[in-house]
């Protein structure tokens, strides 16, 4: 479903003198199959949103190649689009001034989704993300964890056959997070969708991923279950201190 | 692509409509300012037979042309113009995972008709010098195909401003001064200008092919700077060389885009 074969991603920043290239990802490879659910860790700034923008066409990779349900996300960006659902935990993609509502009929428009099809799917996703309250709300007046549940259901509606979250979880409750958590378990087993989530909460990461990769300085450390993570550090009480030696290695 | 435009555009104007008054006022006050330009006009002509050469009318009838070409396209696309901001709000990296093309979405982006009020005043102005003008019937397919090629080259001149601003963070007012310059340029006859300025709209930047080149054919004028005749036709193969440049620049500038670091 993936394929991410030694890509490279840099950026120039500064001016004159003080010129210089940040690496954000560097020869980075791996491959995520159907129906996984993967975890994708790293500290801040090691270059796991640059990752995932390049997954879904918004920067183009400086080298190596990407394929995301077979199409490269640079040349193929809008046909991508209808193939694959985006989340980002960190800003809504949902129209600031609609009702949830209307933003929805607005992507059941835009995707091309039969309406019988967007009926049946929004009425199961306001089910189980509990939508009801607030449909009729206009987004900039949703709490943060009303509006992450809007954008994980406004990703859904075309039913995407991957779904890519960077930071779906930052910021909820310990209610809203289990509840997320719940959906994203079912989602995966009972519709097959892939699933490939950047986290700092590794709550998540036990919960939810089989698969864990670890990216530091743009580089792939680890790429295993969660079981090989601990065990690449015997002796650790936690998931949590297991990851930190390997952040600090 | 028109029907999503039709779609998109409607949805923000629903949403605008809460503020029903705002939308009069505005389109009142854009009614009211640019009919300003209209009154100093006709103060010039009070003092002058003629401006570079032109009667009133012919100059009511370039100012009405340029204007209705320009008010369309910034209502139906200036919005282009913003991307610098969306850009920095990370809205644009939104406007990237949809499957419609970024620059539709960036058009209709809180889409409103304030604009329409620009554009009554400049049809209205138009229509009241033509039947003055009097031009010959057969001359007058020259009109509508003049007001859409002026449509077609401010829109492409908003495109290039907006795909500058992928490369240049500041770049707003670099496009400002060539669509809000060449909106301004061509209300007068460009005989008030000089020569160099005149080539430089006419090969260059393709201002000159607005209404000034197809006026001199509607109008039966001779070209005061001498041009060959034949440019009074080429205003549509001049707006869709614009049009093709604007659309590579925009690729290549979404290939370029970095996005922001959080
Ligand atoms: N548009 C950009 N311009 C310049 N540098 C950038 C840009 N985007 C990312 N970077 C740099 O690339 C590196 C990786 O950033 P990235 O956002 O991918 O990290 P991250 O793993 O998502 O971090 P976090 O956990 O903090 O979200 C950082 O050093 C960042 O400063
Ligand atoms: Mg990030």
């Amino acid at each position: 479903m993936i394929e991410v074969d030694r890509v490279g991603r840099s950026f120039t920043v500064g001016r004159g003198r003080a010129r210089r290239t940040v690496h954000a990802v560097r020869d980075l490879s791996f491959t995520v199959g159907a129906g996984e659910f993967v975890g994708y860790l790293g500290p801040n700034g090691a270059g796991k949103s640059t990752t995932i923008k390049m997954l879904t066409g918004i920067l183009a990779p400086t080298s190596g190649r990407v394929r995301v349900a077979g199409l490269d996300p640079t040349r193929r960006r809008t046909a991508l689009a209808r193939r694959i659902g985006v989340v980002f935990g960190q800003r809504t993609t949902l129209w600031w001034d609609l009702p949830l509502k209307d933003s929805f009929e607005l992507i059941r428009h835009l995707y091309k989704v039969d309406r019988a099809d967007f009926h049946r799917r929004l009425d199961e996703l306001a089910d189980l993300l509990d939508l009801g309250g607030f449909l009729h709300t206009p987004v900039r007046q949703l709490s943060l964890g009303q509006r992450m549940r809007g954008d994980v259901t406004a990703a859904l509606l075309h039913e995407p056959a991957v779904l890519i979250l960077d930071e779906p979880t930052i910021g909820l409750d310990v209610v809203s997070k289990v509840a997320m958590r719940a959906f994203l378990r079912r989602l995966n087993a009972e519709h097959g969708t892939t699933v490939l989530l950047t986290t700092h909460d590794l709550g998540d990461i036990e919960k939810l991923c089989r698969r864990v990769m670890l990216i530091d300085h743009g580089r792939l450390g680890f790429d295993g279950t969660v079981d090989d993570l601990r065990a690449t550090a015997p002796g650790r009480e936690s998931l949590e201190e297991v990851v930190a030696h390997l952040y600090t290695a | 692509m028109v029907r999503t435009y039709l779609l998109l555009a409607w949805t923000w104007l629903r949403a605008s409509a809460q503020y029903p008054v705002s939308f009069a006022l505005m389109t009142l006050g854009s009614f009211t300012l640019t009919g300003l330009d209209v009154a100093g006009i006709w103060i010039i002509f009070e003092h002058t037979e003629s401006l570079g050469g032109f009667g009133l009318f012919e100059v009511m009838f370039l100012y009405g042309t340029s204007g209705l070409s320009f008010a369309l396209a910034d209502m139906l696309f200036g919005n282009v113009e913003r991307l610098s901001q969306h850009v920095r709000a990370g809205s644009f990296d939104t406007m990237l995972i949809r499957p419609t093309g970024a620059f539709i979405q960036m058009a209709t982006d809180r889409f409103g008709v304030q604009r329409l009020g620009r554009i009554a005043q400049a049809a209205l102005v138009l229509g009241i010098s033509l039947p003055r003008l009097d031009p010959p019937w057969s001359r007058m397919w020259m009109v509508p195909l003049m007001v859409v090629c002026g449509l077609v080259i401010f829109t492409s001149i908003f495109a290039l401003g907006g795909a500058l601003q992928f490369l240049l963070t500041d770049a707003p007012e670099v496009a400002n001064a060539f669509t809000y310059g060449g909106s301004t340029l061509t209300q007068y006859p460009l005989s008030i200008y000089g020569g160099e300025l005149v080539k430089g709209v006419t090969f260059i930047v393709p201002l000159a092919f607005v209404n000034w080149q197809p006026a001199l054919y509607v109008l039966d004028r001779q070209d005061p700077f001498g041009l060959p005749y034949w440019l009074r036709f080429v205003a549509p193969v001049a707006a869709l060389l614009l049009a093709v440049a604007a659309a590579l620049a925009w690729r290549a500038g979404i290939r370029r885009y970095r996005s922001t670091g959080s």
